[in-house]
């Protein structure tokens, strides 16, 4: 269904804006706390930027950055973060995600160590929705097959 | 200089906002997809550049400190971007309508 496309000024655009796509999508996931955002919304900007890729240039070009087992493993690190985190702070005697008890480990007051348990969360959080946007993305855009996105 | 401020934003955003209505203009009466495209792309990128930079003017009017200018580079930041990002996408929609095979309007033999 998407087939390479050879537009030169979408091309252009594309590789222009991608890093500041990515740069926007930390600062969305930095400031989940204070402002509109967060884990979620972070990661689906980071996952917008790969499909802006696979949209302007072809799903080939960007599987060899990103690839399909590597997405996979992406997947499982964001959750094993999130879950991670969460488990510290059973282990340390808390509740699940309790960050306050994580001042233990951390050279740290209570109120910071909540702060960075959430932004632990929120990085896990983002990373596993990147990957599953752009594996979503994968599948629908090639009709399952995953080979350069043309299935005509 | 409070006042020079608010007068140069509100003439940037009624400028904005005169590009706004004649791009809702072009949208309703031009004949075919191609010539809305044309009005919307044009009007849209220079009325959200002019009401942006407007607001980014407003809000330096109460005192000029470091957070209101943060906040200015800001708004300066998503007009930069949309002034290249809405060009991009209307080229994208337009080249995808010619390749889909969308005929352009043309006059009528024998009207005006």
């Amino acid at each position: 269904m998407i087939k390479q496309c050879d537009n030169v000024i979408v091309q252009s655009v594309s590789r222009f804006l991608t890093p500041f796509i990515l740069l926007f999508a930390l600062y969305v996931i930095a400031h989940g706390h204070y402002s509109p955002g967060g884990g979620f919304q972070g990661g689906c900007i980071l996952g917008a930027s790969f499909i802006l890729s696979m949209i302007a240039y072809d799903i080939a070009e960007v599987k060899r950055r990103m690839t399909e087992k590597m997405n996979t493993v992406l997947t499982g690190v964001g959750v094993l973060i999130y879950a991670g985190i969460g488990f510290i702070c059973l282990l340390l005697g808390a509740n699940y995600l309790d960050y306050g008890v994580l001042a233990e480990i951390l050279p740290v007051g209570t109120a910071k160590a909540r702060a960075l348990g959430t932004f632990g969360i929120e990085i896990g959080v983002g990373i596993t929705v990147m990957a599953v946007m752009v594996s979503i993305f994968l599948n629908l855009a090639s009709g399952g097959e995953h080979e350069e996105g043309s299935v005509e | 200089m409070t006042t020079t401020l608010s007068i140069l934003s509100a003439v940037l955003m009624i400028v904005g906002a005169f590009f706004f209505f004649t791009a809702s203009i072009g949208m309703l009466r031009f004949p075919d997809f191609y010539t809305r495209m044309h009005a919307a792309g044009k009007g849209d990128t220079l009325g959200a550049f002019l009401m942006l930079s407007g607001m980014a003017l407003y809000n330096l009017h109460a005192g000029f400190t470091l957070v209101a200018f943060l906040v200015s580079v800001k708004i300066m930041l998503i007009a930069f971007f949309i002034f290249i990002a809405n060009p991009t996408a209307c080229h994208a929609i337009t080249k995808a309508a010619l390749d889909a095979g969308v005929a352009p309007w043309t006059m009528k033999e024998g009207k005006k």
